[in-house]
């Protein structure tokens, strides 16, 4: 399982692996929002805590095809059915290198958007804490997205269908702990509903994924 | 210890398979398939395109359920490889060998490289390698999944002569030590007594004839049952 963490790390960051793609994505939302509804520091300040979770969870779909598809194309997929580990497993680890690779440097850049967008100064905690907590639950139902769209032609756009609604939770709970934040309230309430959702997916998704999966492959 | 060169110990490398049907897209395309293979056995899968034969061999291999009939013999057995190579063309060859290997718990790769004639090729990237390097590399992944039951599907397509001498010991060497393989191919390999397998008799019959074809496989039915 270590074995097939590091290598989905290395294709990540070698040639056309898309590491960095997503932060990339996450920065040009950020700068580009203040150019759309202007410098006004008080509107940007208001809307930055939508704005930053709109980005990150965009900036996370945008990688999320590649998860299984890639493996699908070129036979691997099939070769780790069969290997001795575990579907479930191969499903977990490799949502959790997709959040190495998308929603961890998030997480770190973060701050860095935030000053873009003039987000209050006491935001700052909730939204590292928030993106922390929330991004790996992107990951999760992304990676149960990609494994039910997996070997479908152009199953991009199908899977963004797939996945968006099922973000809503995630969103709502990321975005009202970053607002409470900014406001100077304590954010404590949906930073833990935040992890309830995150620990759910988490618990439960890998055996859909992984079911989902092995019906794809027939 | 390079590559596992004892004898295979558990999960057993028989197979044996009786009365099995099998479906492509959900519609029965074999029935009735049985056979037997005991360590050291090879069997030769033969028959027109379309038959079946890869889809029996994935039904071997555990990514499909049969339809009907049964499989003997652990899914832990099996290595499977099917017509992709599975290769990640931006690892070199090494990295794409030592992978498969750490997955499935067997120490080096050296001997394995060695036997396909990879060695020198192990620093360059998999995308760079010729179509038969790359089987090459697809069927040393093989030898290291230390799986005593090979099943393969075509390996021998872009090997030039020398290749499938290669290919061929190596299937002679994985035999002798107690293995087994199921392959679908249409040259011969000159393996000792290896059997054939034409599926030809055994392509569905209409359901007027007791037969399964055109009947779909209700598993999805069964599922949510």
């Amino acid at each position: 399982m270590i074995a097939l963490l590091a290598r989905d790390l290395r294709l990540a960051v070698r040639a056309g692996g898309g590491f960095g793609l997503g932060l990339a994505f996450f920065l040009i939302v950020t700068a580009l929002v203040p150019f759309g509804v202007g410098p006004e520091g008080g509107t940007l300040a208001r809307i930055a805590p939508g704005i930053l979770w709109v980005g990150a969870l965009l900036a996370c779909l945008l990688s999320l095809d590649r998860i299984f598809a890639l493996d699908f194309e070129d036979g691997s997929l099939d070769l780790l059915a069969t290997a001795p580990i575990p579907l479930e497993a191969v499903v977990a680890v490799k949502s959790l290198a997709h959040w190495l690779t998308t929603g961890l440097p998030l997480v770190l850049a973060a701050p860095v958007f935030g000053l873009l967008l003039n987000l209050p100064g006491p935001g700052y905690g909730a939204l590292v804490a928030s993106l922390a907590v929330g991004t790996p639950a992107l990951s999760v139902i992304g990676a149960f997205g990609a494994a039910l769209t997996v070997g479908l032609k152009r199953g991009g756009l199908l899977l963004s269908l797939l996945v968006l609604p099922l973000y809503v939770p995630t969103l709502i709970f990321g975005a009202e702990a970053v607002r409470r934040g900014a406001g100077g309230l304590d954010f404590a309430t949906p930073l833990m509903l935040l992890a309830a959702i995150t620990a759910g997916a988490l618990a439960g998704l890998p055996f859909a994924a992984a079911a989902a999966i092995r019906v794809n492959l027939r | 210890m390079p590559l596992r060169m004892d004898r295979f110990s558990a999960p057993d490398a028989s197979l044996a398979v009786t009365g099995l049907a099998v479906a492509r897209a959900g519609i029965a395309v074999l029935e009735g398939v049985s056979f037997a293979l005991s360590p050291g056995q090879a069997l030769v899968i033969r028959g027109p395109n379309g038959i079946g034969k890869t889809t029996l061999l994935r039904t071997l291999s555990g990514l499909q359920p049969p339809l009907a009939g049964r499989i003997e013999g652990a899914a832990e057995a099996v290595a499977y490889a099917g017509h992709a190579d599975g290769l990640k063309a931006t690892l070199t060859v090494a990295e794409n060998l030592s992978f498969w290997a750490a997955i499935h718990g067997s120490a080096g790769i050296g001997p394995a490289l060695a036997a396909m004639n990879l060695t020198a090729l192990q620093g360059r990237p998999a995308g760079s390698l010729s179509a038969g390097q790359k089987r090459r590399l697809a069927l040393a992944r093989m030898l290291v999944s230390g799986r005593p039951v090979w099943v393969m599907d075509e390996p021998t397509v872009s090997l030039d002569a020398g290749s499938v001498a290669l290919f061929a010991d190596a299937v002679r060497a994985h035999l002798a030590r107690g293995g087994a393989a199921v392959m679908a191919t249409h040259i011969d390999l000159g393996l000792p007594g290896a059997a054939v397998l034409d599926l030809a008799p055994f392509r569905a019959r209409p359901p007027a004839e007791g037969g399964l074809a055109g009947r779909f496989d209700n598993g999805f039915d069964e599922a949510f049952a």
